[in-house]
């Protein structure tokens, strides 16, 4: 795997815990995502707009540091950015209420879920979102009192510097707290574990090469690149 | 040689098969009955790998055709739960049902690995029993983890088996019986995407680490179980991994008052 030396070490806290490993994203939480859909969100394969939370899960081969490359190969030669915000669970959350969920947090984090671009939300294949080094956090985890809103953040993606992708946090089917109290309703979430709240559609796709840097209000600035590995032999 | 992770007298413990029938001995020396101890899933496990429909027979019982690539989803840890162990029905849930499966445990980092070599990185297997609460299907992110992502909704276990005890490939009949009924059967010998398949497959974009688990699918046969009911997944060699399905009230959980959450 490629690796490049840390520009800044991580402030990541490592106790009273540490990342477990657990990184679940919301897929479908944007409600622009949906509406980019239009009429097809209610027509087959879906045949209607989702009702329950949606998920999916970035495995530990997928996670990586600020710093960390993604990687693109002959296969793949380009991947979405996804900038995502990360809710790092600070306390057992299981069947919590949305008024008791953010108490749960020890904060939130940067994250920049690259995926291998597809279309169908039907049943994507994971080897769309499973790729090694595709997911990175940082700089470091932000106590929610110093971040702000967790739900109305600016967020923004430069790629070589320049201006990509501008958005927010906010503008979703269910907020954080909300997406909390779903997801443990049926699925423990344990200290360090780590949920994506969420990608805005229009996500900027990037090849080799480039350096892409996330940045939301309140949480910082995460920089990141994607490098060309060689193709399976 | 078959392992276990076991907790007995306040502590968690490796053991073994013991000589004597029904026994384990704990890595500390001691011998203790196998109904002395609380079971563990076997390994403390990573990525959690699934196969949907990666039986011909399961897959038209589900009305599939086959596929030209596996169907592949990911778990997370907090769906496991050993031997023995109680599994929750929620009082909403009309149609749940197991999955008997056969468990291949990592033991070698894999990472464009060909199928030639694949057994080089299989440390063992064992059982799994995969729920799915299917009222809770949609077409999003299929099956998604409400589906099949749950808390405790899959036992794995009771041992992990060495690999070099098991035939490669290994074709092992499978059976789950529901309260002693025989429910369902097949043979991992008909398996759509074989292991050394998967395992080519994952590794071609995914370095696979030693402890992740590839649950390779459940053959046809699958039905409804209710509070209370004992499900046993029994597959050859490996032996037989017990659950109980419990209700709501066990968890201290009342019904949702309308659909999904």
């Amino acid at each position: 795997m490629t690796r490049t030396p840390l520009d800044d070490e991580p402030r990541f806290p490592m106790s009273p815990w540490r990342f477990s490993g657990l990184v679940c994203g919301a897929a479908m939480n944007h409600r622009g995502q949906l509406a980019a859909l239009g009429a097809a969100a209610h027509q087959p394969p879906y045949k209607a707009p989702p009702r329950g939370v949606v998920l999916y899960i970035k495995p530990r081969n997928t996670l990586t540091a600020a710093g960390g490359a993604a990687l693109v190969d002959d296969d793949v030669p380009e991947l979405d950015v996804g900038a995502a915000l990360g809710l790092v669970i600070g306390r057992t959350a299981c069947a919590v209420s949305i008024d008791d969920a953010l108490d749960h947090l020890a904060g939130a984090i940067v994250v920049a879920d690259f995926s291998a671009p597809y279309d169908s939300h039907f049943r994507p294949q994971i080897r769309f979102k499973a790729r090694d080094a595709s997911c990175a956090f940082g700089p470091g985890v932000v106590a929610l009192d110093e971040a702000g809103d967790i739900d109305a953040l600016g967020v923004r993606v430069f790629v070589d510097g320049r201006l990509a992708h501008e958005t927010s946090t906010g503008d979703r089917v269910r907020g954080a707290a909300q997406l909390i109290a779903d997801v443990s309703d049926f699925m423990t979430l344990s200290p360090g574990d780590v949920l994506l709240t969420g990608i805005a559609p229009g996500a900027p796709r990037v090849g080799a090469g480039a350096i892409v840097v996330v940045e939301i209000d309140g949480l910082g600035r995460l920089e990141t690149r994607v490098a060309k590995v060689a193709g399976s032999p | 040689m078959k392992r276990a992770r076991v907790a007995f007298a306040g502590q968690l413990h490796e053991a073994t098969e013991a000589a004597e029938s029904g026994r384990l001995r704990l890595a500390d020396g001691r011998v203790v009955g196998e109904e002395q101890v609380v079971w563990l899933p076997p390994v403390e496990a990573g990525t959690l790998v699934a196969l949907g429909l990666n039986y011909a027979d399961h897959a038209k019982e589900l009305a599939f055709k086959a596929q030209d690539e596996p169907l592949v989803f990911l778990k997370s840890a907090n769906a496991l739960v050993g031997h023995r162990g109680r599994t929750r029905r929620p009082a909403d849930a009309t149609f749940m049902h197991y999955e008997c499966e056969l468990a291949v445990v990592i033991g070698r980092t894999a990472r464009h690995v060909r199928r030639a070599d694949a057994r080089d990185h299989v440390a063992g297997y064992t059982i799994a029993n995969d729920y799915a609460i299917r009222d809770y299907l949609e077409n999003w992110y299929r099956p998604n983890l409400r589906v099949k992502n749950r808390d405790g909704a899959t036992a794995l276990g009771p041992w992990l088996v060495d690999a070099e005890d098991v035939p490669w490939p290994p074709q092992l009949a499978l059976s789950t019986f529901v309260d002693g009924r025989l429910t369902q059967s097949g043979n991992t010998r008909d398996l759509v995407f074989d292991i050394a398949y998967l395992i080519e497959y994952l590794s071609a974009f995914m370095t696979l680490s030693a402890g992740d688990v590839i649950l390779t699918g459940t053959p046809e046969g699958v039905v409804d179980v209710g509070v209370g009911a004992e499900v046993v997944c029994e597959i050859e060699g490996l032996g037989r991994l017990v659950n109980t399905l419990v209700g709501d009230e066990a968890f201290g959980r009342r019904p949702h008052s309308g659909g999904p959450v």
